[in-house]
């Protein structure tokens, strides 16, 4: 670790050097790549021939202006964007190879390996139990010991199970904000997927919730890709190892966090991160 | 001045106000007017004792409970040919209720005040509510037995109710013994009968199966032989006893105790025992059959029929309803065909009921019903099972007429579920139909509940569809009984609503049901009140269960 803090426009990057050599986009494997994708709300365009790689058991966060298409973006990954009526998408997304976008894939098969939480915390009007268990059910899983255990593994995994251990039978809406998005977490990753979606998990958080969410980040990337949409440029600096920056539905900028914010390669990317617009 | 308290929207809130005034006034004063009418007449009245004597007759007495009275101003009294003796300002009258109808011809009578010459209440008079006739009025003189006295005068009283209360066990005994047995053994021998024919038919029919039917029938004859032999044995017994008694004119007749149902002697009663009686009264109301063309008796099989026909209406419509909406709602593309249906649906619940009726008899009953007896009960012809009106069809017309108020709820109710939530449930993996069974509809329960409390309430009231496709006078049988298969869709029943028309104005004795229409009237309110009670708990419950996300 270099104790050296550097000041960049702004952004405390200290948290960004740190000492592992396979940081190295080189030597990376790829798990999502996005080719040529465009994506229309009706007539509007509102991708434009997105191309990315995203590591593996990385974490890679979008930035952008509101309304640059970060989000949109993000729920191409998991196709949720086929709810909503009127899309088109062109181009290619492929994870570990396969197109998602291909006919033969099956979208609730495909949900279960890309996981997803959402800016506002949702669980479901049950048991916090039952709403980690939820993924589970769906699959068919009802037996007792298993749940018991991927419950408890999932609410350790997303940081509480010590909060709420005695009252896994208590409705999930009477937990506080922070403690819902967690638990929402631990709801995604009890049916093990590969890569986990954030959209602004922590925008409708306090900064306490907001700095718990951030340090599961952390620990969650030993195991699963993660991809963040956020609209705070500090937070993309703590938590990320890639950024994405994004603007008017175009990818303008992506490499490794450290680069991006100390070094950007384009104008329109510093003059974003260093608050001349957006 | 008054522009400046206009603009100060005090009139708005004057005019607001008053409308929830007058709609509160409205609902109470409706309701106290049938309760006041509906359970004054479950409190035993006093009998009086008129010494009487008018133009024409010589005096007599005149026995019975004061019902109304009347105000005639003396123009009109004279204009309707009645002469005022003190040429007062109006002319008084009252209404009697003096029963005897056997002896009288008639249970009510007015009588005018002016003609009055003595008015008293003995406590001796005694009122018995009889099996037939209506109430009689008059003097307990003494009880017989097997044609002779056994008791007169002081004495006469206590054995009486005594006999009475032994007669009414027997009596309840016979009841059970043709229900339960007769009825049952009938019950049988019309499937015996419908099998074979039904063997018949299907050329199935030939010696062993008739050696086995006759053995059947021959066991279900002794059965009934028996049962008859005890009946006729309670029946020896029950028409032992009996009451002499005496009317207003004096005149002696006997009343057999089998025909009594109550024998009071109101005068003599304390405030505590008026209430006792008053309680003990609308029990009876509350859970006896109807008696002479339902103008006495209770209204118990009513009561029982609507409560049945709405359950088995709510049970079909609730599905159809939520199925309907869910596909509307979900899986329909939105566009102009659904628009269009959605209008069609609101339009069905402004269709008026009497047209489902139609509809219900015309489809159900001999299109629908027809087609099962053909298909399914052969051997019944030609007396229909399924082709003629009965509860299953009347529930399923109620269920057409109210499932527009389901849909409608129901649809409210899923469009108010956070889109959150259902991605939420898919980005889990979850497919469109897992999401709408494990989370959307749980969370629409609370609406679609309130749909089925506004289609119960509407169902419960109706009358006027029900008089084409079920609902009759007076129904032989209930719906439900312990006969295989004990749920009878196929059955006419009896519903509040249409005994309340039935009493009200289809009654040869209009005076006497007065207050059963109206407390009957009360009677099916309670019912719905009490429907509807139950549905908003279960849906506050739910309520309380699936709060959805406050944010």
């Amino acid at each position: 670790m270099t104790t050296a803090q550097k000041r960049t426009h702004g952004i405390d990057i200290s948290a960004l050097n740190r000492d592992d050599k396979s940081q190295q986009a080189g030597s990376l494997e790829t798990c999502i790549k996005v080719e040529n994708l465009d994506l229309f709300y009706g007539d509007k365009q509102a991708l434009h021939g997105v191309n990315m790689e995203m590591p593996r058991k990385k974490v890679t966060a979008y930035i952008g202006p509101s309304g640059c298409g970060k989000s949109t973006l993000l729920r191409c990954i998991n196709r949720m964007n086929d709810l909503v009526d009127g899309v088109t998408i062109k181009g290619k997304i492929l994870l570990d190879n396969e197109d998602i976008y291909d006919k033969s894939v099956n979208v609730a098969a495909l949900r279960r390996r890309v996981g997803m939480v959402f800016q506002k915390p949702n669980p479901f009007p049950k048991t916090i139990y039952e709403n980690v268990a939820y993924g589970l059910r769906i699959q068919g899983i009802n037996d007792r010991r298993i749940l018991d255990e991927v419950v408890e593994k999932s609410l350790r995994g997303a940081a509480l199970w010590d909060e709420v251990k005695n009252r896994l039978n208590d409705n999930a809406l009477g937990m506080s904000g922070g403690q819902q998005q967690r638990l929402v977490i631990a709801r995604a990753i009890a049916i093990e997927p590969e890569v986990i979606l954030l959209d602004e998990p922590a925008s409708a958080l306090d900064p306490i919730s907001t700095l718990k969410i951030e340090e599961l980040i952390n620990e969650l990337k030993d195991k699963y890709t993660i991809v963040i949409v956020t609209h705070n440029m500090q937070q993309a600096a703590r938590v990320s190892d890639f950024t994405a920056f994004m603007y008017m539905g175009e990818l303008i900028e992506f490499g490794e966090t450290s680069e991006l914010f100390t070094n950007p390669a384009k104008k329109q990317t510093e003059d974003y991160i260093t608050g001349r617009y957006g | 001045m008054i522009k400046a308290w206009f603009k100060s929207g005090s009139p708005w809130i004057w005019m607001t106000a008053g409308a929830v005034s007058i709609n509160l006034i409205l609902v109470t004063g409706l309701l106290t007017l049938i309760a006041v009418r509906g359970l004054g007449h479950f409190w035993p009245a006093d009998i009086v004792e008129y010494r009487y004597q008018d133009r024409q007759d010589p005096e007599s007495l005149i026995i019975g409970e004061e019902v109304d009275k009347s105000l005639l101003l003396a123009a009109q009294a004279r204009a309707a040919g009645h002469e005022l003796l003190d040429n007062g300002e109006y002319l008084v009258q009252y209404l009697v209720k003096t029963g005897n109808r056997d002896i009288l011809g008639s249970d009510f009578r007015w009588i005018q005040e002016q003609y009055i010459h003595g008015k008293s209440t003995p406590e001796d008079l005694i009122a018995i509510e009889r099996r037939e006739w209506g109430n009689f009025y008059g003097r307990l003189l003494g009880v017989k037995e097997n044609g002779t006295l056994i008791a007169q005068g002081e004495q006469a009283w206590a054995v009486a109710q005594e006999k009475l209360a032994k007669t009414l066990e027997l009596h309840d005994e016979i009841d059970k013994l043709q229900d339960k047995g007769v009825g049952a053994i009938n019950y049988n021998l019309e499937r015996l009968r419908l099998k074979q024919r039904a063997l018949e038919l299907k050329n199935q029919w030939n010696e062993t199966t008739h050696q086995e039917f006759i053995a059947q029938k021959l066991a279900y004859e002794q059965e009934y032989k028996v049962i008859q032999e005890q009946i006729g044995k309670l029946n020896k017994e029950i028409k032992s006893n009996s009451l002499l008694v005496s009317e207003a004119g004096q005149k002696e007749i006997s009343i057999p105790l089998d025909r009594v149902v109550k024998l009071t002697r109101p005068n003599g009663m304390s405030w505590l025992d008026k209430s006792i009686e008053y309680v003990s009264n609308f029990v009876t109301f509350f859970l006896d059959e109807p008696r002479e063309a339902n103008t006495e008796g209770g209204i118990f099989p009513a009561i029982f029929g609507t409560v049945l026909m709405v359950l088995l209406m709510a049970v079909v419509v609730t599905p159809f309803g939520v199925i309907a909406a869910v596909y509307l709602r979900e899986y329909a593309k939105q566009g102009f065909v659904t628009r269009v249906i959605r209008i069609a649906v609101n339009n069905l619940a402004g269709v008026p009921s009497i047209v489902y009726g139609v509809f219900g008899l015309g489809f159900f009953v001999y299109i629908l019903g027809g087609s099962i007896d053909r298909l399914f009960y052969p051997e019944a012809a030609p007396s229909p099972v399924f082709g003629t009106p009965g509860l299953l069809w009347a529930s399923l017309t109620l269920a057409l007429l109210t499932l527009p108020v389901v849909i409608v709820a129901t649809e409210e109710g899923l469009s108010r579920i956070p889109k959150s939530i259902r991605e939420g449930s898919l980005a889990l993996g979850a497919t469109k139909a897992e999401t709408l069974w494990r989370t959307v509809l749980p969370m629409a329960s609370p609406a679609i509940m309130t749909g089925l409390i506004l289609a119960v309430a509407r169902a419960a009231g109706e009358v006027a569809p029900l008089m084409l496709v079920g609902v009759v006078k007076l129904a032989p049988t209930l719906p439900l009984d312990g006969n295989f298969p004990y749920l009878h869709l196929d059955r006419k029943f009896m519903h509040l609503g249409f005994h309340i028309y039935d009493v009200g104005f289809q009654s040869p004795n209009v005076e006497a049901a007065r207050p059963l229409v109206y407390a009957t009237s009360l009677l099916l309110v309670m019912v719905i009140v009490g429907l509807n009670m139950f549905a908003i708990a279960v849906r506050n419950n739910l309520r309380e269960k699936y709060r959805a996300l406050e944010n």
